[in-house]
């Protein structure tokens, strides 16, 4: 904790005063060198000294959302990690994924995590689906340094809006890139590196108004599509029993499938494609 | 020429004690203990906004009497603390006893640095996997930190409230049960003669930290459950058990992870 030596061992002012009800803000003065966008860093190009984690995949779906990854982290032309998890719950309604410097990643992710909690432990209340959008687009774009040296990191974000009108329209998905955002995308959207082919996949198969399970079985079919073209993004490993993180968030909150779950579905995504490659 | 006055330091310190004890007295009080389930809080209060209970992190709870802006206060810094520590190391490197030593120098400070104290009492609760592991720490205006033994009340005439505590309160009880004993310690000073009174729900702030939930435990009890758990009859109060389950089970289901 970067607090000045007082001899009355009181909390410092900036605990106590009501200041803000930001996380991140409060951070920002009282321990700035755990946000990750506020390190110098040395000059040149610092791609190579992280893994880069790739897809994620985010799809509507009537009453609610789904987000989807897969497991692997790359570095160069090698696998780094084979189970790496990129996707989270970010509050007990929304879900954040991210692709790019694996470190820096998940630091953002956890930072943003507890951003929302504080807010709501301070308030009392949540942020709306959007004000927590725009947090995320301004903790990436805290980033755009580092991101610009080659440790850029782009989270999706997804959602149920509580406040939505429509039960249809509340799950909702956020893209960013390196300078913020947040821009909210129609149906579906996908991050990293195997996010051409996934789109690629989804264009074609995605319809509105699927149910949540529908939403799951297509991710799960695009992630395959991605990990079929792109090298940096790893397909269900039946050998190793290692299979994409699939979430919703849906009126009754977010919820992770279990293993069982996501093997089953990817088996069968597997069984699948041995009749049909192209899926 | 203005003449100064020599006053003793034991005279400050007594007359700033009597000023925090008179404006503690003045509000309304608040019982915390430990029952089967969890520890739980029962406050009185008439805004449903303004809390006097809240939640720190993920098994450590905040009850205050006394003045809302001063122990809002605290709880914001408590709540930023936790926070800030728990992304520096882990979220199970939070513990109640830190907040509560971080807390009580705070108070310490302000009671012999400032003119005037924290007209506040507070307890900072953590819940632990049995009711023998839960910890309760009493932090009084001047600083001073107790370990509470699975109960206790804040507040004015905490004495007649803590007896009735004591007698009727045992650690395995029921959730129903502990409400009920709460309420009843609550109502059992402020009546008409030294009568007993009934509190209505609306006039309650009930909240517990749930023993047996993984991640963030704490948990408001409002509206329906709530009425519910007051409600005397026996049929009642076994509905009422079955009713926080399902807003349990609802609550889990919104913040499974997290």
């Amino acid at each position: 904790m970067a607090a000045a030596f007082d001899p009355s061992g009181r909390l410092p002012d900036l605990f106590t005063n009501a200041g803000t009800s930001s996380f991140s803000a409060f951070l920002s003065q009282a321990a700035p060198e755990l946000l990750p966008g506020r390190r110098p860093l040395p000059p040149g190009m610092a791609t190579d000294l992280t893994p880069h984690a790739t897809t994620i995949i985010a799809i509507a779906a009537a009453g609610g959302v789904v987000l989807a990854g897969d497991r692997r982290a790359t570095m160069g032309n090698l696998i780094a990690q084979r189970d790496i998890e990129k996707v989270f719950p970010a509050d007990a309604y929304s879900l954040v994924g991210m692709a790019g410097a694996a470190g820096i990643g998940i630091e953002l992710i956890r930072l943003f995590r507890v951003e929302l909690e504080h807010y709501e432990k301070i308030e009392g209340a949540m942020l709306s689906l959007d004000g927590k959008a725009n947090r995320l687009a301004a903790m990436v774009r805290g980033n755009l340094g580092a991101a610009m040296q080659g440790l850029a990191v782009v989270p999706l974000f997804a959602g149920f809006d509580l406040a939505a009108t429509d039960p249809a329209k509340a799950g909702r998905i956020f893209s960013f890139d390196v300078t913020g955002g947040p821009y909210e995308e129609v149906g579906y959207d996908a991050v990293g590196s195997g996010s051409l082919f996934a789109k690629s996949a989804l264009k074609k198969r995605f319809r509105y108004g699927l149910s949540v399970d529908d939403a799951v079985r297509l991710a799960v079919e695009a992630l395959y599509d991605a990990a079929d073209d792109d090298t940096a993004t790893g397909g269900p490993d039946l050998t190793r029993r290692i299979y994409p993180v699939v979430m919703s968030a849906t009126a009754e909150g977010t919820h992770r499938l279990t293993e069982a779950e996501t093997a089953a579905i990817a088996e069968s995504v597997v069984a699948g494609r041995m009749e049909n490659p192209g899926g | 020429m203005a003449m100064q006055f020599y006053a003793s330091p034991e005279q400050i310190m007594r007359d700033r004690s009597e000023l925090a004890r008179k404006g503690i007295a003045r509000g309304r009080s608040a019982v915390v203990l430990s029952y089967a389930g969890g520890v739980l809080f029962v406050a009185e209060n008439l805004s449903s906004a303004l809390h006097k209970v809240g939640e720190i992190y993920d098994r450590i709870g905040f009850a205050a009497v006394g003045r809302y802006n001063e122990f809002e206060n605290l709880r914001r810094a408590g709540v930023r603390m936790a926070d800030l520590n728990g992304l520096s190391y882990d979220r199970r490197d939070v513990t109640g006893r830190a907040l509560a030593n971080a807390f009580a120098q705070t108070l310490g400070a302000i009671f012999t640095e400032q003119s005037k104290p924290f007209e506040v009492e507070i307890c900072v609760a953590q819940v632990g996997a049995t009711a023998a592991e839960d910890e309760l720490y009493r932090l009084t205006y001047d600083g001073s930190v107790n370990d509470e033994p699975g109960r206790m009340a804040m507040g004015g005439q905490t004495e007649a409230i803590a007896g009735v505590l004591k007698s009727n309160h045992r650690p395995d009880m029921s959730l129903g049960d502990a409400v009920k004993v709460a309420v009843q310690a609550l109502g059992s000073v402020g009546g008409e003669g030294g009568a007993a009174r009934t509190i209505a729900a609306d006039q309650l702030e009930v909240a517990i930290l749930d023993r047996g939930r993984a991640g963030r435990t704490f948990r408001r009890v409002t509206g329906a459950a709530l009425a519910a758990l007051l409600d005397d009859s026996e049929a009642a109060a076994a509905s009422a058990e079955a009713s926080t389950e399902a807003a349990d089970s609802t609550e889990a289901a919104e913040r499974p992870d997290s």
